[in-house]
């Protein structure tokens, strides 16, 4: 059956339970952080305001980490299930720092989970607060071994190739390679904004409705702040992120720009519909120079073309095109929505303004589209090649791997993953409806007992859900 | 580099986090399966509550293995994951299942059932094909040099079928006597009656895979009868482990039974290893020809060596933090 190409298959298998997976930990990292914050606020000054969003939060945190948690599962198999020769060739250097992550990250998180979910009345406040800034800690460790697995794929260095298996040279310049502290920043970034705008988001829904208003304000004007520096950080750190990928990945970044020829004083393109057959771009409308401005900070400097490249070498441009171009649209409406905070904030009423507001309610799925439409660019960018330069995704393919092999897992995971994403995001829907109020009377400080317990009631029985206590 | 025998190190610590897993995430997948045969929604509760807390963290050594595999013996990783591809699919599913079920059927009342179910149907799923990875690996795998050549039903043969039987019994065996410790009343009894019926069919199942891998493999007969006598204390052990599980529960001891089916394991575990040892991908590639470069395994041996204590440290602790019985109605946020 030819009409079945494991590695066409395997490669959309793979793009998509990353994907799946990507979505959830990129909020948790940042969700975490905003958690300790809050446990950190609460222990210091007692104030039942902390306590009760920190308690809220980390409801809605459960959900998505349990479903972090067993996507990524899948993703520590993958490897080996339908990419056996490049694990095999590989294991030397991403076998340590896979492991490296498990042992520092995985078990720091899923362990102390157990203690902030379950043991605030089992440790004292002090132990509690520790757990939460443990789980946090251990989500950016967490992305950062995994970020230094993925950038060493996109710009390896540190290693030689011994009859055809990976041997680490030096394991410093393997984990510290070239594209890793770009991509690990761009990441870190990228998940605070993703916690921020929902926090921001579902506060500004609660706001609109009159709901828990002291709680919600304390809450947008936290976040407020916390976007209001990591949207211009991001948008700088992205630029940096891109000039690295100049000088490591041109044909990426060719890719990204539609450009063709390597010519001097390339424009930007705002709009194109990029042809691989005849290798132009049909209407195109971009705004003279920008490229080389930006990528070589001279007004007429010379970036290199698609044409460098044969044909074969050369990724789906127009998919690394698009994507791009959301992502950054997505990055600047965030740095928009900062400034307007700014200065709504300047003038006393960044919390009531209704049109803010509800513009915060409606940006709730954008940072998601822009960090699933980031790793397009940069995963989609990166073929034919599975290793930078070294070695292509058809020879990482498992050989035992049929099509029908392959189609049976693919549609396997899209099945599981639809239930589960669907009953996730219903859960979660519904925790937020309910509302900080349903976290249940909050004793006095100090006394902290059993605060759950009464609380939960159960989620999709109650009559007046459709009324969302309007 | 002559003095110390990394790679036998190394098959030591993969060993070790190889067993953690069945031991910690035996008993809460154990759990699970008896689920559905639990008396009343509350001993579900309960049941569901006394693992909680740990789940996660029990899991986690899965992670360790997969990535300790592929950092140690990357051949062992690259040729079983292929070669029992479908299985790895069904398991990853079943974990899938079971691990959201903890998160949403506490906040589903109508729809708990369907969760129910999720998570009996995910543990039983997924216990059972860690069974059938066992029997294939009891089996042996069809390789060229370290590339798996087999087909992709290999692994389902009467042989697994009735080791896939063997763990999901085994664990739930586990599962029933973590329950005896962790909960009190209704379900504790209720499982007090379930335990000696498992106990039963366990001893059985091992019988029955200690006869039939000797009778169809002689080298497995050779090593039992001939070269490694000295093996003769494991049976033993597992007998005796049998015996005072069964006498304890009789007598309703709340921890010996859960510390006698650990032995039990413990002593079909290093029989099992000792049989085939020392092949890795039955049965061709031993532990030696599966290895990774020396560099890297040092690498991680260093990291290894101390983050590991560190880490059953933390582990231990949230243990004993939770321990005690599960308190009715207490629990789930
Ligand atoms: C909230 C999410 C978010 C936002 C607002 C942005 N990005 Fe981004 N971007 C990501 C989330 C992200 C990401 C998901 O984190 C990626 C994918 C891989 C990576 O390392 O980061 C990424 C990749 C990525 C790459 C590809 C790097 C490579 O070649 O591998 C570039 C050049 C940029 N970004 C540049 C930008 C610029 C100039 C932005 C500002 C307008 C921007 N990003 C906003
Ligand atoms: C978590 C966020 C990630 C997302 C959203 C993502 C997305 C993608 C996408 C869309 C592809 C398909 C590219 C194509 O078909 O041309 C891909 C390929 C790939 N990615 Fe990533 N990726 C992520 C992280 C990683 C990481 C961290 C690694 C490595 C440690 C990795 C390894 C690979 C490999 C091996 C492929 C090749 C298979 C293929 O091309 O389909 N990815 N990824
Ligand atoms: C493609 C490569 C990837 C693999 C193989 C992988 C593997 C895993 C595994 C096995 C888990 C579950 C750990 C547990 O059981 O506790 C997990 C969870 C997690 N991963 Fe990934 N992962 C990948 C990509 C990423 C990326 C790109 C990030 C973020 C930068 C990330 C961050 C996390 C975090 C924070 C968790 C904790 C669970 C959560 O928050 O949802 N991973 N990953």
């Amino acid at each position: 059956m030819e009409a079945l190409d494991p590695l066409l298959l395997s490669r959309i298998q793979f793009a998509f339970v990353v994907s799946f997976h990507a979505l959830f930990p990129v909020f948790t990292i940042g969700l975490a952080a905003y958690i300790a914050v809050l446990e950190a606020l609460w222990y210091r000054s007692d104030s039942p305001v902390y306590r009760r969003l920190s308690e809220f939060w980390t409801k809605i945190f459960a959900v998505v980490f349990g479903m972090g948690v067993v996507s990524g599962l899948v993703m520590s198999f993958q490897f080996g299930t339908n990419w056996s020769e490049f694990s095999f060739a590989t294991a030397n250097f991403l076998g340590p720092i896979l492991s490296y992550e498990v042992l520092t990250a995985f078990f720091l998180e899923a362990v102390f989970l157990g203690i902030l979910l379950f043991g605030r009345d089992r440790v004292p406040r002090g132990t509690h607060l520790f757990a939460a800034c443990m789980v946090a800690i251990g989500t950016f460790i967490s992305s950062f071994w995994i970020l230094s697995a993925n950038s060493w794929m996109q710009t390896p260095a540190g290693f030689e190739f011994r009859d055809g298996i990976v041997h680490v040279t030096s394991w410093a310049e393997a984990i510290f390679n070239p594209s890793l502290w770009y991509r690990f920043g761009h990441m870190a970034l990228a998940s605070l904004l993703t916690a921020g705008f929902v926090v921001a988001g579902v506060s500004a829904y609660f706001l609109l409705r009159n709901r828990a208003v002291e709680t919600n304000r304390k809450a947008l004007s936290m976040t407020l702040w916390v976007l209001l520096a990591a949207a211009p950080a991001q948008v700088f750190m992205g630029d940096l992120h891109g000039l690295n990928s100049f000088e490591y990945q041109p044909t990426k970044v060719a890719a990204m720009e539609g450009n063709w020829e390597t010519r001097s004083g390339a424009p930007f393109y705002l709009f194109a519909l990029p042809d691989s057959e005849q290798e132009t771009n049909r209407f195109a409308v971009g705004i003279p120079n920008a490229a080389s401005l930006v990528l070589t900070h001279q007004w007429d400097g010379e970036v290199p073309g698609l044409k460098e490249v044969s044909a074969e070498e050369r990724p789906p441009v127009g998919i690394v095109f698009w994507s791009f171009r959301i992502m950054l649209a997505i990055g600047f409406l965030m740095l928009a929505v900062a400034a307007w905070s700014a200065w709504l904030r300047w003038r006393g009423t960044a919390l009531e303004n209704r049109r803010f507001l509800t513009t915060l309610q409606w940006m709730i799925p954008l940072p998601f589209v822009a960090v699933l439409t980031g790793w397009f660019v940069t995963e989609v960018g990166r073929s034919p090649w599975l290793i930078y330069g070294e070695m292509t995704l058809a020879e990482g393919l498992t050989p035992s791997l049929t099509g029908g092999m392959a189609l049976f897992s693919l549609i396997g995971y899209v099945l599981v993953y639809a239930v589960v994403f669907t009953a996730g995001v219903y859960y979660v829907t519904r925790i937020v409806r309910k509302g900080p109020e349903a976290v249940g009377k909050i004793d006095e400080p100090g006394h902290a007992k059993r605060p759950f317990s009464a609380a939960d009631v159960s989620f999709d029985d109650d009559p007046d859900f459709a009324t969302g206590g309007r | 580099m002559e003095l110390i025998d990394i790679t036998a190190i190394w098959v030591a610590i993969i060993g070790l986090g190889v067993f953690m897993y069945v031991l910690l995430d035996g008993f809460d997948l154990g759990v699970g399966i008896l689920y559905p045969f639990a008396p009343g929604e509350t001993a579900r509760d309960d049941m569901m509550n006394s693992v909680a807390p740990v789940w996660d963290g029990n899991e986690t050594w899965l992670v360790l293995g997969g990535a300790g595999l592929l950092a140690a013996f990357p051949a062992v990783y690259a040729i079983f994951l292929p070669a029992l591809y479908i299985g790895v699919f069904l398991m990853l599913a079943g974990l899938i299942f079971r691990g959201v079920a903890f998160e949403f059927r506490f906040k589903a009342s109508r729809s708990r059932y369907l969760w129910n179910w999720s998570f009996a149907g995910g543990s039983i799923l997924a216990a059972a094909a860690q069974g059938f990875v066992v029997g294939a690996y009891i089996q042996g795998f069809q390789v060229d040099g370290f590339t798996y050549v087999g087909g992709p039903f290999d692994w389902l043969t009467p042989f697994t079928v009735f080791t896939a039987v063997s763990l999901v019994l085994g664990y739930a065996l586990l599962g029933a006597t973590w329950g005896i410790l962790k909960t009190e009343g209704a379900t504790q009894q209720w499982l007090y009656r379930v335990t000696p019926v498992l106990l039963v069919a366990v001893v059985i199942c091992l019988l029955g895979v200690s006869l039939w891998t000797p009778l169809t493999q002689e080298r497995v007969m050779e090593r039992w009868l001939s070269e490694w006598t000295l093996l003769w204390p494991l049976p033993a052990l597992g007998l005796a482990a049998v015996a005072l599980l069964w006498r304890s529960v009789q007598q309703r001891n709340e921890a010996y039974p859960f510390l006698c089916a650990l032995a039990l394991f413990v002593s079909a575990y290093v029989g099992l290893l000792a049989s085939k040892w020392p092949y890795v991908v039955p049965p061709e590639i031993t532990f030696r020809d599966a290895a990774s470069a020396p560099e890297s395994q040092l690498f991680l041996l260093l990291g290894v060596l101390f983050l590991l204590p560190v880490v059953m440290g933390y582990t231990a602790w949230t243990y004993w933090v939770f321990r005690g019985k599960v308190r009715s109605g207490v629990g789930y946020h």
